[in-house]
């Protein structure tokens, strides 16, 4: 519990200064790191390249993330490599339809999914959901290339209970 | 049989769970949060920030920051769906490089064009830049200033910067991304229906019995809308779908009958069409001669290149006539596209005759309700203009339009490029409501409305986008403000032309945006830009519908919109150094006012009090300019509109509603325009009314088939075809600073053919160049993934920053719409 709360502190501590180091690294910028701002470039010119990294690993490892918050579509902890998804068959609800679960152990599709347009529950999933990619990615196993500060609301809550806990 | 695999990861995933679950269990369990105090969150609709399909979304702010997203249940739109972009908005303003200072190039404290980025204030920012146009204006005049904008603005700021540029500056250099992203769509609209933006509706997809995707992979850049495809097809199994592009891609997983065409030969595909509706017997001659005309279009209209370019030297009609045309009979017509036999069309284009005919009987059988959807496939065509007209042929030959699931339908690719691009006109040829700079009455139309004298808007119609990097280049246009767009990255041939622009002495280059992008690291200033719902506005979707938000959470500490950023700018200039003292002189009651209150605070825009701004809703310009400027710029822009089939509901209701579709007349939107009964405008007794054209009739035209700007020779032996992807938004300026974005797509690659790569011995993942006549890009192979392109052509997308394949592509483009073909150029690959 307490690791959980330095990690938050931490993270809200890197936003609210995120501001003041960008800043003094724009001060302090030297000829060598002129392009401060090609964040996306690791600091390359325009009219220059780095050398492309190698084509990342897809994670295949089943574990879990946690989602930002609960209307966030689950990214998908394993490959999908030659996963068919079209007109005649959708290899992903093999293990996620509701009656395969029991024998895969994989979770089984939201039950907004089986809602159509009108919010009517359907017997089966909608079509509407029908490309399980549309919404629900496979992640690379890499460093993304700039932090994100996006604050999760259990961290907001959180810490109002904790400071209403010291006063 | 994957039950094993399964077996076997779980086993891992659990033992792995378990050391994270150690940490995390007792923390969750004291963590169950109840009070309602605590967990409540305020919601409010937003329209998406990214593509051109307009989905609503729920915004949760907690705290003042977007904690969560979804979409939006209520609107018609995406009834509660988002892609897997929209359901990470929340992320897209928290990268940690956001900008939140002025940064100017500087050396020893002084503005220099080699020097480093060094945080200035606004103040010094706005000194420096009036400085700079203030010395264009003196020295070059009016057209020596510019502005790239955006069809990611909002209504309100491509409003005042169109009101900026054309009425305070004097300059039609204003062009916006849009320019590549749907020009030759509004040139079409234009030629055939004299009026813009399609006659259908978003409910043409639950009413459908066939689907044609002419160069859209609505998969992937459309996501929602194909779900509601994908809804139809599988629901009604009678529904069938034809996909046709030059290379597979994800909307063939979907596909009755999908197509991989040469490149270009889309032309001849449609004029066989044409022509098997004629020889089959199945026009709808009744429909024809109550609603269309006939003309022979002119041709060798060149390819947009420069002057000097061969290409150019050698076309005959690529000056101001190139989009004149002749009217012909029915006849002359039918005899026209009567050499687009299925043997000659199926030889030129690749696609095998059987394939050909089960697509046109889509078109002629009138049992078939048939929607066509194109995109950036017709649209980034050297001959986009005219692959619009032609798909309009076919759909007027049969009469299936503007009736449900009679569509013929030009979907936009940006979030506005229909409100800010096209409505308001932002394009250096347009004003507002469809009217055109060079049309007397249409200039003397928006003077009325502005309140300005006989001769503020200059008839000479601006530098379109293309053209602007072009005398960027030759240091003709020597002040230039971008906003809210990534051009950089985005336009073709940067290499030859848009870096050596930007970088050229002569020029001083402003880039505002949220985020350091490729094309802020070739300004000179960068502006730090305020995004999304850190502010208030309007955009326009594909269907015609116009969404508002209100401004939800602040902008980080320094970053300021947009429209603040423009207004702010105009308090800079006094109207005599704009204006001629002739002009003056017309109107002496402006001497000694400044730009601002000419064009913003003294003129409707500023009509309305802050007291009309409900107390609890944040509003950063309005608060600080002292009126409610966002409603003041929508209602004056509303009046170019309202009467002339443009109308618009007042401002305050689209913050009721999940988006209206104009026309919104009595209160009522429009689904169907052209169609008596569904149009307000369409005169009693007529069936159809095309009122875009003075006759009421729409055009039908012959246009050939013409080769393209550049095909695959010995040495450049592929084609390159450039695009998006479904994960990320564009140049991936927010989406690659989500991480579970980035994660998903992290890096563009060429996808090829296994056998294009064994010939030339490479492997999926090998590091190559991709060179052509104009530059190179390295990047990596891949031979497996979702595109799989024929032999001859390769893919590669232009969302990675890193990876700027633009620095290869062609800058021809279409001569009628001057929007650039970014999907065919010739280049050649080789092992690094």
């Amino acid at each position: 519990m307490k690791k959980f709360n330095l990690i938050t502190m931490s993270s809200l501590l890197i936003m609210t200064l995120a501001p003041l180091f960008y800043v003094s690294t724009a001060i302090s910028a030297d000829k060598d790191t002129i392009n401060t701002v090609a964040t996306l470039r690791d600091h390359t010119k325009v009219d220059e390249q780095k050398t492309p990294n190698t084509i990342p690993q897809v994670m295949n490892k089943d574990i879990k993330q946690t989602r930002n918050y609960p209307m966030q579509p689950p990214v998908i902890p394993h490959t999908t490599r030659s996963y068919e998804v079209n007109t005649n068959s959708n290899k992903c609800m093999s293990c996620h339809s509701r009656h395969r679960t029991e024998k895969s152990q994989a979770p089984m599709v939201s039950v907004t999914h089986y809602m159509d347009r009108d919010g009517n529950f359907l017997a089966e999933v909608s079509p509407r959901r029908y490309f399980c990619n549309q919404c629900h990615v496979t992640q690379v196993d890499a460093k993304p290339l700039v932090e994100n500060t996006f604050t999760d609301m259990h961290s907001l809550m959180k810490n109002k209970v904790t400071s209403a806990e010291k006063d | 049989m994957t039950i094993n695999r399964r077996e076997f990861i779980k086993a891992n995933a659990v033992a792995a769970a378990a050391a994270v679950a150690g940490v995390s269990v007792p923390a969750m369990a004291s963590n169950f949060i109840t009070s309602s105090d605590l967990t409540k969150l305020k919601w409010d609709k937003a329209p998406c920030r990214f593509c051109g399909t307009g989905c609503s979304v729920n915004v949760g702010v907690m705290d003042g920051k977007v904690v969560a997203t979804h979409g939006d249940i209520k609107s018609p739109v995406n009834k509660g769906l988002n892609c897997v972009k929209g359901y990470f908005l929340s992320k897209i303003m928290y990268g940690k490089d956001r900008l939140t200072t002025p940064l100017l190039r500087m050396t020893n404290g002084k503005y220099d064009k080699e020097g480093e980025f060094t945080p200035i204030t606004w103040e010094q920012a706005f000194n420096v830049m009036a400085e700079k146009a203030k010395d264009a204006l003196q020295k070059n005049g009016p057209e020596a200033l510019g502005m790239f904008g955006s069809g990611q603005w909002t209504v309100q700021e491509g409003y005042a910067a169109v009101k900026l540029m054309k009425a305070g500056f004097r300059t039609n250099n204003i062009d916006p991304n849009a320019r590549h992203c749907m020009a030759s769509a509004v040139g079409g609209f234009m030629r055939t229906f004299g009026i813009d933006e399609p006659m259908g509706c978003y409910d043409d997809l639950e009413a459908a019995d066939a689907f044609v995707l002419w160069g859209s992979n609505m998969a992937e850049m459309h996501p929602i809308l194909w779900t509601r495809l994908t809804d139809r097809r599988l629901s009604a199994p009678h529904v069938k779908v034809a996909v046709l592009s030059t290379f597979e891609h994800r909307s063939f997983d979907l596909a009755d009958n999908g197509m991989v065409f040469t490149p270009q030969t889309d032309l001849a595909i449609l004029n066989y069409i044409a022509n098997y509706i004629i020889e089959t017997g199945r026009v709808n001659k009744d429909f024809v001669n109550k609603h269309t005309n006939f003309k022979l279009g002119e041709t060798d209209i060149g390819y947009g290149l420069r002057p000097e370019h061969p290409l150019e030297q050698k076309a005959k009609n690529n000056g101001k006539t190139a989009g004149s045309s002749t009217s012909i009979s029915f006849d002359e017509y039918a005899k026209f596209v009567s050499t687009y036999t299925a043997e000659y069309t199926a030889k030129l284009s690749g696609v095998p005759e059987h394939k050909l005919k089960a697509l046109a009987e889509l078109y002629a059988d009138p049992k078939i309700k048939v929607t066509s959807f194109w995109t950036m496939g017709f649209n980034q065509h050297t001959r986009g203009v005219w692959a619009n007209n032609l798909v309009y042929n076919i759909h007027l030959l049969t009469g299936k339009i503007s009736t449900p699931g009679n569509s013929p339908f030009s979907l936009t690719g940006q979030p506005s490029a229909c409100g800010t691009a096209r409505e308001v006109g932002t394009f250096s040829h347009r004003l507002p409501a469809d009217m055109v700079v060079a049309n007397p009455k249409h200039r003397a139309t928006a003077e009325k409305i502005w309140n300005l004298p006989e001769g503020t808007v200059p008839a000479k119609p601006g530098y379109h986008a293309a053209l602007q990097n072009r005398m960027l280049k030759d240091g003709k246009l020597n002040f230039y403000w971008v906003q809210c767009n990534n051009n950089m990255q985005a336009a073709a041939n940067i290499n030859e032309e848009g870096y050596p622009g930007y970088r050229n002495p002569k020029n001083f280059i402003v880039v505002s945006d949220p985020y350091p992008t490729v094309t802020a690291q070739a300004a000179d200033l960068i502006l730090p830009a305020a995004m999304w719902v850190e502010k208030e506005g309007v955009y326009g979707n594909a269907e015609r519908r116009t969404q508002s938000w209100y401004q939800m959470v602040e902008a980080p500490e320094g970053a300021k919109s947009d429209l603040w950023q423009l207004v702010e700018f105009s308090k800079r200039f006094n109207i005599e150094e704009v204006w001629s003292e002739e002009l003056i002189a017309k109107k002496p009651e402006v001497r000694g006012k400044t730009l601002f209150d000419v064009l913003y605070k003294e003129s409707s825009v500023g009509k309305f009090s802050l007291d009309e701004i409900p107390e609890d809703r944040l509003n950063h310009e309005s608060r600080e300019f002292g009126f409610y400027i966002q409603k003041g710029l929508f209602e004056e822009y509303a009046s170019f509109g309202r009467g002339h089939a443009h109308d618009l509901a007042p401002y305050d209701r689209y913050h009721q509603e999940r988006g209206l579709r104009w026309p919104v007349v009595d209160g009522k939107e429009t689904q169907w325009r052209f169609k008596e009964g569904t149009d307000p405008y369409a005169k009693a007794g007529s069936g159809w009314d095309f009122y875009g054209h003075k006759d009421g009739r729409a055009v039908i035209f012959a246009l050939p088939y013409e080769p393209p700007a550049e095909s695959p020779d010995e040495e450049y032996d592929l084609w390159l075809s450039t695009g998006r992807v479904l994960e990320h938004w564009h140049s991936g300026s927010m989406t690659q600073r989500v991480p579970e974005l980035y994660k998903a797509m992290p890096d563009a690659l060429v996808y090829m053919h296994p056998d294009d790569a064994k010939a030339r011995n490479m492997r999926r993942g090998d590091l190559v160049k991709l060179i052509s006549r104009r530059g190179e890009v390295q990047t990596r192979v891949e031979t497996r993934g979702r595109n799989k392109p024929p032999k001859g052509l390769v893919y590669m997308p232009w969302f990675d920053a890193s990876r700027l394949v633009n620095k290869v592509t062609l800058d021809a483009t279409d001569p009628l719409s001057k929007q650039t073909d970014f999907k065919k150029c010739a280049i050649k690959i080789v092992k690094v």
